[in-house]
């Protein structure tokens, strides 16, 4: 559904943050992308969802097709159009509207109200909580109900594929359970496609399909989430755990590290 | 003192005047809201609309005053979008203060350019509104105030019914809020940026036709911009509820003064009180009476 063939971004016109990334997300999948900070991740993200220019980004090489049409030199009010919403790390709701209003700014592209009402309840169906507090600003909400509100929001627009930057950041585990939860349901009953960059490796590869490894901006590792989970590269420096698959002790940490495979 | 009915009949007139400065303080608020530009050439956007106005109506164009003022909206429509396409949106993204520079550069400008096209003669404008006063009892009130106060409650209403109510208004708050985020949910962030400057244009024309037949159509109309300030700083520079309540203040003391303390001091108090208000509300709440404080999440 989203193709990324060998994409180059420069900030600036001199600093090259993508060095030639290429994912593919498939439909009804939840792809997932993980990586330390720094690693290009966000960027990947903006640079599909045309958020770079405002921030002097450019794709400076290869190209993104979503659905089979390219967006990579596309404006982002027009990549939703085409069905592709991004969910922003940090949440960034809009602090001074409420959590209604937020709704109703996301569904800016539904032209019929009728329409926007029935996307309305179906997301207050799949949040409760945003619907009991829908009338209060949305900058006096919890961590948690704002980023429920940010993917609400991204969902009002009726999108096909939706684009999640770490929405665990910052919220207490079990508000982080329950978030992946209801991203699970909606990949699963609405056929939502999700991309979703992590730096929560063991959280995003329990809920993903497939991923993708990235580091210094360009993809070094790619596979069945199953089969990342066991990758012992990725259990070392992604999960925290040692060759046996226990827990490492960081007593072990400085003594040995082992050398990244991927890296010359 | 036994001036009470004295007293009223200012309030009312100070009550009057202040809708008259909300309705020019809402296109600058309209402006900083969307595009959180600050904008020093509202006053000369009136000026320059009621210029426009009084000229096409006098005996030199001929036109009839209803065509007048639609000329005059049209002008000013054009002219806004024009402005935001050519000035403001290249700077976008710009220190904030490169556009409050653009925009006294354009104040500058727009008034030399007014004189320049259509003369610098003061011209009448003439509404079709009786001069004899309406009275109330004691109390004697110019028709053309009550007109003014009338349409500027009516487009303020008019516009927070819009702001709250309508889609389009949540979606050009949300602009408001953030850019960046409001394109990612579909939102040409430019077409409201276009949007905001056409109701400045348009509450500048009302503006300068109401104070333009009030008090002359020349350069000195845009003095009114001046009180933009006051009113926007006790109000809130972001809030439509603060524009109203903020103008009403700043007209009743404008009045008050003029009416009670220009006597002992010889005049002009008129001209400084607001100031005096702003500098004080600044000291105590300088988000002003109805703005925006900063949700800070600890």
């Amino acid at each position: 559904m989203l193709q990324i063939n060998n994409i180059e971004v420069m900030y600036n016109n001199v600093v090259l943050v993508l060095k030639g990334v290429s994912l593919d997300a498939k439909e009804g999948k939840i792809t997932t992308v993980l990586g330390a900070n720094g690693a290009g991740k966000t960027t990947t993200l903006k640079a599909i969802s045309g958020m770079l220019r405002p921030e002097r980004g450019e794709i400076t090489r290869g190209t993104i097709e979503f659905g089979g049409t390219r967006i990579d030199q596309m404006a982002g009010f027009e990549i939703v159009k085409n069905g592709l919403v991004q969910v922003f790390e940090g949440r960034r709701v809009f602090v001074n509207l409420t959590g209604d209003e937020n709704l109703i700014a996301g569904g800016h592209i539904e032209p019929s109200v009728a329409e926007m009402n029935a996307r309305k309840d179906l997301v207050y169906t799949y949040f409760p909580r945003l619907k009991e507090r829908r009338h209060i600003r949305s900058g006096y909400y919890s961590g948690g109900e704002q980023q429920m509100l940010a993917i609400g929001r991204a969902l009002m627009s009726n999108p096909k594929m939706v684009l999640l930057d770490e929405p665990s950041l910052g919220l207490a585990p079990m508000i982080v359970e329950e978030i992946f939860g209801i991203i699970r349901r909606l990949n699963q009953e609405q056929g939502v496609t999700i991309l979703l960059v992590e730096q929560n490796a063991s959280l995003a590869l329990e809920y993903a399909d497939y991923g993708y490894v990235m580091e210094n901006g360009s993809i070094v590792m790619e596979g069945e989430a199953e089969s990342l989970r066991t990758n012992s590269d990725v259990q070392e420096f992604y999960l925290g755990m040692s060759e046996g698959g226990e827990r490492k002790s960081y007593r072990d940490v400085k003594q040995y590290r082992r050398r990244k495979r991927w890296l010359s | 003192m036994g001036d009470l009915p004295f007293a009223i009949e200012l309030a009312g007139q100070g009550v009057a005047n202040g809708l008259m400065y909300s309705l020019v303080a809402l296109g600058f608020v309209l402006i900083y809201k969307a595009t959180d530009a600050i904008n020093f050439a509202q006053g000369e956007f009136v000026m320059i609309a009621g210029i426009v106005i009084a000229a096409l109506a006098s005996d030199a164009y001929g036109f009839p005053l209803w065509l007048a003022l639609f000329a005059g909206l049209v002008f000013m429509v054009l002219f806004n979008i024009g402005l935001e396409r050519v000035v403001l949106r290249p700077l976008i993204g710009r220190p904030i203060v490169s556009i409050i520079m653009a925009t006294i550069g354009l104040a500058a400008i727009l008034r030399g350019f007014g004189p320049m096209v259509f003369g610098s003669a003061p011209r009448g404008l003439e509404l079709p509104i009786p001069d004899s006063p309406v009275i109330f009892g004691p109390f004697f009130f110019s028709p053309i105030q009550l007109v003014g106060a009338g349409v500027s409650i009516l487009f303020l209403l008019g516009f927070g019914w819009f702001f709250l109510k309508t889609r389009k208004g949540v979606a050009m708050r949300a602009v408001a809020d953030s850019h960046q985020v409001s394109s990612a949910m579909g939102i040409n962030v430019e077409k409201y940026f276009a949007l905001a400057w056409v109701m400045a244009g348009v509450v500048a024309m009302l503006g300068g036709v109401l104070w333009g037949s009030m008090s002359g159509v020349d350069t000195q109309l845009a003095l009114v911009g001046l009180k933009v300030f006051p009113v926007v700083i006790l109000g809130g520079l972001d809030s439509i509820i603060g524009v109203i309540v903020g103008g009403i203040i700043i007209g009743l003391v404008e009045a008050l003064a003029s009416g009670f303390i220009d006597p002992y001091v010889g005049g002009g108090t008129k001209d400084f009180a607001p100031y005096v208000l702003m500098i004080i509300m600044l000291m105590i709440r300088p988000y002003g009476l109805f703005g925006r404080k900063l949700i800070e999440r600890i």
